[in-house]
């Protein structure tokens, strides 16, 4: 039964990174802008799922938030501002891009085989710090969830600056794209149709 | 905005509260399972999102003006900054949660730390996203149809 759980998984893993790979390819492919959207939606959706399989829940939830809910509207949002098709590239095959890529890919391929096993407790991602946190938050913190408890209280600093980020991003946005009242109380094109900014 | 979608617009109606209830769940729940302050947020914006995309920007915007997004902005982060800082005038490091209640044998002041600042992430996260969204879709007057 342990046996057929775990050939399950690595099926359901398998199956996910073969999906992943072909909506890479697809969205490399294509010209279209709504189909790149939505199928940058699906493949922050497909991570999220093996996120799950990977037991980072946290990391799922906050992928297919982000990811696939708000970040899809974000960029449909801004595809609305642009034209609907990307302009054709000049399809000449250039040598020195092909060496490039394959010198790059073969060099991370050689990596991998350094990479720890799957789920290996000796390897570093689970040694060291990540090993004094499930050790120590229990009793220091008393809050379940260890991800909590090193995302708010050990690192809490770090999560402080990520918050000044997001608000930093708003706050470009608004200087980029213009609220209103930030030029000089002057409507910029909130008004229901027809009449086009200066 | 015509009374066209009425399929969206029945189901946004209906999906609207549980989305919100989710998200507070999500908020107020992070240190038990999985979730917080940004989850929580992203999710609390998307059911604006969701009714701005359905019943046009400017209803949304009659519920949540843009000048009440950037009091929340601005509020959000400085709920969080301002916890660190008054665990300093407790007698703590920046947000070191245990000045809150020091007295505690199960460390409440952690969990009480770890709340405040994830609403104050909830906060600045859900009125940003909602901020950017308002942003990009106040460009263009209206979606139509035809566009896609």
């Amino acid at each position: 039964m342990d046996a057929l759980l775990a050939n399950g998984e690595i099926l359901i893993d398998l199956a996910l990174l073969t999906m992943l790979v072909s909506v890479a390819f697809v969205m490399v492919r294509s010209r279209h802008l709504f189909v790149i959207v939505m199928l940058s939606g699906i493949y922050s959706l497909l991570s999220a799922a093996f996120f799950v399989s990977l037991d980072a829940v946290d990391v799922a939830f906050t992928e297919a938030a982000v990811g696939a809910g708000v970040s899809t509207v974000l960029m449909l949002g801004a595809m609305l501002l642009t034209v609907r098709r990307e302009k054709p590239t000049r399809t000449g095959r250039t040598p020195v891009a092909i060496l490039v890529v394959t010198l790059v890919g073969s060099a991370l391929i050689y990596a991998t085989f350094d990479m720890p096993p799957y789920g290996d407790g000796a390897s570093p991602a689970n040694s060291y710090m990540g090993e004094v946190y499930i050790d120590r938050a229990a009793k220091e913190i008393a809050v379940p969830n260890v991800v909590t408890a090193v995302l708010a209280s050990y690192r809490g600093f770090d999560t402080l600056g990520e918050t000044m980020v997001i608000f930093t991003a708003g706050l470009g946005v608004i200087l980029l794209l213009g609220a209103g009242s930030v030029r000089g109380g002057k409507a910029v094109k909130d008004k229901p149709d027809g009449e086009t900014p200066s | 905005m015509s009374i066209e979608h009425l399929i969206l617009r029945v189901v946004i109606k209906i999906m609207f509260a549980p989305i919100l209830l989710f998200a507070l769940y999500v908020q107020f729940h992070g240190d038990f399972g999985p979730g917080g302050g940004f989850q929580a947020g992203v999710i609390f914006a998307v059911a604006f999102i969701l009714h701005a995309l359905i019943m046009g920007l400017e209803e949304t915007k009659r519920v949540l003006p843009v000048g009440a997004l950037k009091i929340l902005m601005v509020v959000g982060f400085l709920f969080y900054a301002g916890t660190g800082v008054a665990t300093m005038l407790l007698g703590g490091n920046l947000l070191g949660y245990d000045a809150i209640d020091p007295a505690s044998t199960h460390h409440a002041g952690q969990h009480w730390g770890i709340l405040l600042v994830e609403f104050g992430v909830g906060m600045a996260v859900s009125s940003t996203m909602v901020m950017i969204f308002y942003q990009f879709a106040g460009r263009e007057p209206e979606i139509r149809d035809e566009d896609w």
